[in-house]
C-alpha cells in the first residue's frame, strides 16, 4: 500500500509545514490589534511604530500561511478520496463555514488594512485588524471542529453508506473540540508573544531602539504568560478528556502496555521496547498520573493491551495500537516546551517588574532560541493527536488506510509530493531570509529605495503595490 | 427546487463570483509582462489588484469547500480524477499568492524578475487550467460505475479543452486590461486601451470557436438549447459592440461586458451540466446526478442558512472594501510605507 504511506506522508508534511504558519499569524494578529488599540487609545507615536514594524513578519507569515492553506481545503479531494465520500457531509460543512465566515474575512479586511490607512479613519483602520484576527480564530475553531470530529464522532448517523450528520449541536458542542480549541488558541498566542520577546530580546543585547524593544518585551511578556498558563490549563483538561474518550492514545503516550497500578505514577522518560511490549527504565513521579486522570490521588489507568483487547471484540481482529513511541516522546516534548515558557515568561515579568530586563543579558540571550519552542510544541501536539489516533482516521469508523482515493496512482502522489516539498522548502527557506534581513534593518531606519526621483513610492515591509 | 438543485446553483455562483473578480486579477497579472515599461508601472498594476486579489480567490477557495460539503461525491471524483491539473493549478496559486508579498523585498533585479514571473505563471496557468478543467468536465471524463474517474492525458488535452483554457485566458486578460483603464490615469492607461483593442479580436475568434465546439463536442445544445442559444447569442451581440465601447472610452460599460462574457461561459458549463454533476464518457448510465451525488438533507439546510446568512454580508462588506479603493491609482500618491 504505497499510497497511502505517500498520501500519509504528504499530508503529515504539508499540515505540519502550514502550521508553522497559523500558530504565528494568530497570534502575531492579536498583538498587532492590541499595538494598534494602544497607539488609537493613547496616541503615542511609539505604538504606531511597533504595530508597522512587527506588522511586516506577520505580512510575510500570513501570505505563506494562506498559499499553504489553498492545498489544505483541496487535499482531501486529491489523496482522499474514499474517505471524502465518506465524510463529506459533516466534515464538508466546517470546511466550508470556515471560507465563508473566515477566509472571507481576513482576506478582505487584511487588504483593507495595507492599503487603507490612509483612506480610512483610525477607528475603522484599527476595527479592520481586529477582524483580521477575529477571522484568523474563527478559521481555527472551525478547522478544529472538522478534526474533532475525525477524533471523537459525534451528530452523524451512518446511512446511505456514510456518515451524514444529523445534529450540529453535537458537533459544535464536541467535548473534543472544547478542549482542542482553547488549547491551540493558547498555543497560538504563545507561538506570537515569544516570537516578539525573542527578536526584542536581540535589539536589547544589542541596545538598539531600547525604549521601543522594553515596551515591545513587556506586552510579549504579558501575552506569552497568558498563553503559558492557558496552555497548562487546557492541556490538563485536554488529557483528562483523552483518558476516557481515547484512552488508547493516552495509553500510548504513556507507554503503559499493562494497567497501571493505583495510584498510577506519572513516567518522565522511559526505554519503550514496541517489538516485545515493555517499557523499561521508567523514572516516575508517584501519584501524578492518577492526578492528571481524575483529579484525585488515587486510580489507576488502563494499559494498551487491555484497551487492544476490547478494540478486538468491537472491530474484529488488527492492530489497534498507534506508534507508542511518537506519541510518547511528542506528548513529552509538547509538555516539556510548555512548562519551559510559563517559567520564561515569568522570569521576564519578574526582571521587567524590576526593571532589569534590559541589563540581564544571560536573560535575553536565552530568549532568541526560546522563539522556536513554541513551534516544536505546536508541531508534536499534532503529530501526538494525528498519530495516536492511528490507525483510525475516523475514530472507530473508517481506518486511515481505507480512506486513500482508489484511482491516484503512487506515481502521481510521488510528484505531488516532489513538487509540493520543493516549492514548501523554498518558501520556508524565503521566510527565515527575510525574517533575518527584516530584523537586521530594525525599525529605526526608513527605507528609501535608490530610484529615479520621479519614483515617490516608499520600499518596505509593504508599501503600494505590494502587500 | 429541490435543496440539492439549489446547492448545485450556488456553486455555480460562487464559480461565477471567482471568474468575474478574480478573472481581472489574472487579466491584470499577465499584463504585467506585456503593459508595464518599468517598475512604476508594474506598481501601478499590482496596485489596482493589490487590495482585493486575495479576497478573490477565496471565492474559488469556498467553491472547492462547498462542492466538499453538498456533493461529497463530486468533489472526491473531481479532485482525485483531476490530481495533476490540480497539483500545477495550486503550485501557479501558491508562486502568484507569495510573489506579490515577496516582490519588493530585496532590490535585486533578478529577484524582482523571478516575482514577476510567478505572477504571470501564476495568473496564466489557473484560468487556462479551469477552461481545460470544465470542458472536459462537460464532454464528458471516463467516470466509472464506482464514481472513480480513471483519466489518461488526452481527455484532458485535446481540441475542445485548449480552446477552453484558451478562451479563460484571453478574457480575462482583456477583462484585466480593461480593469485597468478603470482604475489607473496616466500612460499606462492609455496602453491598456490600445492593448485591448488588439487582442479583442483573438478574443473573439477564441469565443465564437469556443461556442462552435461545445456544440460538436458535447450535449449541452442538444439539452439546454433553448437557454444556451440565447445566451450566446447574447453574450456575441454584446461583444461585437465592445470594440466600439472600448475605442470611444467607455471603460465602465466595456469592463461590464467582458465580466458578462466570463459570467456566460462559467454559467453554460452549469446550465450544460445540469441535472447531472458529471458526465460519462464511458456510459451514460454512470453519469453522476445532482441528486446522487448530494449530502444528506440536514447538512444541506444547515448549510443553507449558513449560506444565507453570510453571503449577503459577505457581498456587502467586499462592495465596502472596492468602494474604499474606488479611486484611480496613479503614479504620484504617497502610500503609508509598512
Amino acid at each position: 500500500m504505497e499510497e497511502v504511506l505517500l498520501s500519509r506522508i504528504q499530508f503529515a508534511s504539508t499540515t505540519l509545514f502550514h502550521f508553522i504558519f497559523v500558530p504565528l499569524s494568530i497570534g502575531l494578529a492579536l498583538i498587532i490589534a492590541i499595538m494598534q488599540t494602544l497607539y488609537v487609545v493613547k496616541k503615542k507615536e511609539i505604538y504606531m511604530k511597533m504595530t508597522k514594524f512587527w506588522s511586516v513578519f506577520f505580512l510575510i507569515n500570513f501570505a505563506i500561511g494562506v498559499v499553504t492553506g489553498i492545498f489544505q481545503e483541496f487535499q482531501f479531494g486529491m489523496n482522499w478520496s474514499t474517505y471524502s465520500r465518506f465524510v463529506g457531509d459533516i466534515f464538508g460543512a466546517p470546511l466550508a463555514v470556515e471560507a465563508l465566515l473566515a477566509f472571507f474575512l481576513e482576506s478582505t479586511f487584511i487588504g483593507i488594512w495595507i492599503f487603507g490607512a490612509q483612506k480610512l479613519s483610525k477607528k475603522v483602520h484599527l476595527a479592520s485588524i481586529w477582524l483580521v484576527s477575529f477571522g484568523t480564530v474563527m478559521s481555527a475553531f472551525w478547522i478544529l471542529a472538522a478534526n474533532s470530529f475525525m477524533q471523537n464522532p459525534v451528530g452523524y448517523v451512518l446511512q446511505n453508506g456514510r456518515a451524514e450528520m444529523n445534529d450540529i449541536v453535537a458537533l459544535l458542542t464536541n467535548e473534543k473540540l472544547w478542549v482542542a480549541f482553547p488549547h491551540t488558541m493558547f498555543g497560538s498566542i504563545a507561538t506570537g508573544a515569544f516570537f516578539v520577546v525573542g527578536v526584542s530580546a536581540f535589539y536589547l543585547i544589542k541596545k538598539r531602539q531600547v525604549d521601543f524593544f522594553k515596551k515591545s518585551i513587556g506586552i510579549g511578556l504579558i501575552v506569552g504568560l497568558v498563553g503559558g498558563l492557558g496552555l497548562a490549563f487546557t492541556g490538563h483538561s485536554q488529557a483528562q478528556y483523552l483518558m476516557h474518550a481515547q484512552p488508547m492514545k493516552m495509553a500510548a503516550a504513556e507507554g503503559l502496555w499493562q494497567d497501571s497500578g493505583d495510584p498510577a505514577a506519572w513516567t518522565l522518560i522511559a526505554n519503550i521496547d514496541s517489538e516485545n511490549r515493555v517499557t523499561t527504565g521508567r523514572i516516575e513521579i508517584p501519584y501524578l498520573l492518577s492526578y492528571l486522570t481524575y483529579n484525585e490521588f488515587s486510580g489507576k489507568v488502563l494499559g494498551m493491551e487491555s484497551l487492544e483487547k476490547q478494540m478486538i471484540e468491537k472491530y474484529g481482529e488488527g492492530d489497534y495500537i498507534p506508534p507508542v513511541k511518537t506519541t510518547f516522546w511528542s506528548f513529552r516534548i509538547m509538555a516539556g516546551t510548555g512548562g519551559a515558557l510559563v517559567g520564561a515568561s515569568l522570569l521576564g515579568l519578574l526582571l521587567l517588574f524590576r526593571k532589569k530586563i534590559a541589563a540581564s543579558t544571560w536573560y535575553l540571550r536565552v530568549m532568541i532560541p526560546v522563539i522556536f519552542l513554541p513551534f516544536i510544541g505546536n508541531s508534536f501536539g499534532w503529530i501526538m493527536s494525528e498519530i495516536g489516533r492511528q490507525p483510525w482516521v475516523v475514530n472507530g469508523l473508517m481506518k486511515t488506510a481505507d480512506g486513500v482515493s482508489p484511482n491516484v496512482s503512487a506515481g502521481q502522489i510521488l510528484f505531488s509530493l516532489i513538487s509540493f516539498s520543493t516549492i514548501y522548502a523554498i518558501l520556508g527557506i524565503i521566510m527565515v531570509v527575510l525574517f533575518v534581513k527584516v530584523i537586521q534593518r530594525g525599525p529605526e531606519e526608513r527605507k528609501q529605495k535608490d530610484v529615479s526621483v520621479t519614483d515617490p513610492f516608499n520600499v518596505g515591509g509593504v508599501s503600494n503595490g505590494s502587500k | 427546487m429541490a435543496l440539492s438543485d439549489l446547492w448545485f446553483v450556488l456553486i455555480a455562483v460562487l464559480f461565477i463570483g471567482f471568474i468575474f473578480l478574480e478573472g481581472f486579477d489574472f487579466g491584470v497579472g499577465m499584463s504585467l509582462k506585456f503593459l508595464a515599461k518599468d517598475e512604476t508601472d508594474k506598481r501601478m498594476l499590482i496596485n489596482t489588484i493589490g487590495p482585493v486579489w486575495d479576497a478573490n480567490e477565496v471565492w474559488l477557495i469556498t467553491a472547492g469547500g462547498a462542492m466538499f460539503a453538498a456533493f461529497p461525491h463530486w468533489y472526491a471524483t473531481v479532485f482525485s480524477g483531476y490530481y495533476i491539473p490540480f497539483v500545477v493549478l495550486l503550485l501557479a496559486l501558491i508562486a502568484r499568492g507569495v510573489a506579490f508579498e515577496f516582490r519588493e523585498k530585496f532590490e535585486s533585479a533578478k529577484w524582482v524578475k523571478t516575482w514577476d514571473w510567478a505572477i504571470f505563471a501564476g495568473s496564466i496557468l489557473p484560468p487556462f487550467l479551469l477552461g481545460v478543467l470544465f470542458t472536459s468536465m462537460l464532454k464528458g471524463m471516463p467516470v466509472d460505475a464506482d464514481m472513480n474517474m480513471h483519466a489518461g492525458f488526452f481527455d484532458f488535452v485535446n481540441v475542445y479543452t485548449v480552446v477552453g483554457g484558451l478562451a479563460f485566458v484571453l478574457i480575462s486578460y482583456l477583462h484585466g486590461l480593461l480593469f485597468v483603464t478603470l482604475k489607473t490615469e496616466g500612460s499606462i492607461r492609455t496602453r491598456a486601451k490600445e492593448a485591448a483593442l488588439k487582442i479583442y479580436w483573438a478574443t473573439g475568434v477564441v469565443m465564437i470557436a469556443f461556442v462552435a465546439l461545445t456544440a460538436v463536442y458535447t450535449e449541452a445544445f442538444a439539452n439546454r438549447g433553448p437557454i444556451l442559444i440565447p445566451l450566446f447569442a447574447v453574450v456575441i451581440v454584446l461583444y461585437a459592440f465592445l470594440h466600439r465601447l472600448i475605442a470611444k472610452g467607455r471603460e465602465a460599460l466595456s469592463f461590464t461586458v467582458t465580466g458578462i462574457t466570463l459570467i456566460a461561459v462559467m454559467a453554460s458549463f452549469f446550465i450544460g451540466l445540469f441535472p447531472n454533476v458529471l458526465v460519462s464518457s464511458l456510459d451514460s448510465a454512470f453519469n453522476m446526478s445532482i441528486r446522487a451525488a448530494a449530502s444528506g438533507d440536514y447538512s444541506l439546510k444547515l448549510m443553507t442558512f449558513v449560506a444565507f446568512t453570510m453571503v449577503p454580508i459577505v457581498i456587502a462588506y467586499t462592495i465596502w472594501s472596492y468602494y474604499v479603493f474606488r479611486k484611480r491609482v496613479t503614479a504620484d500618491v504617497e502610500h503609508l510605507d509598512y
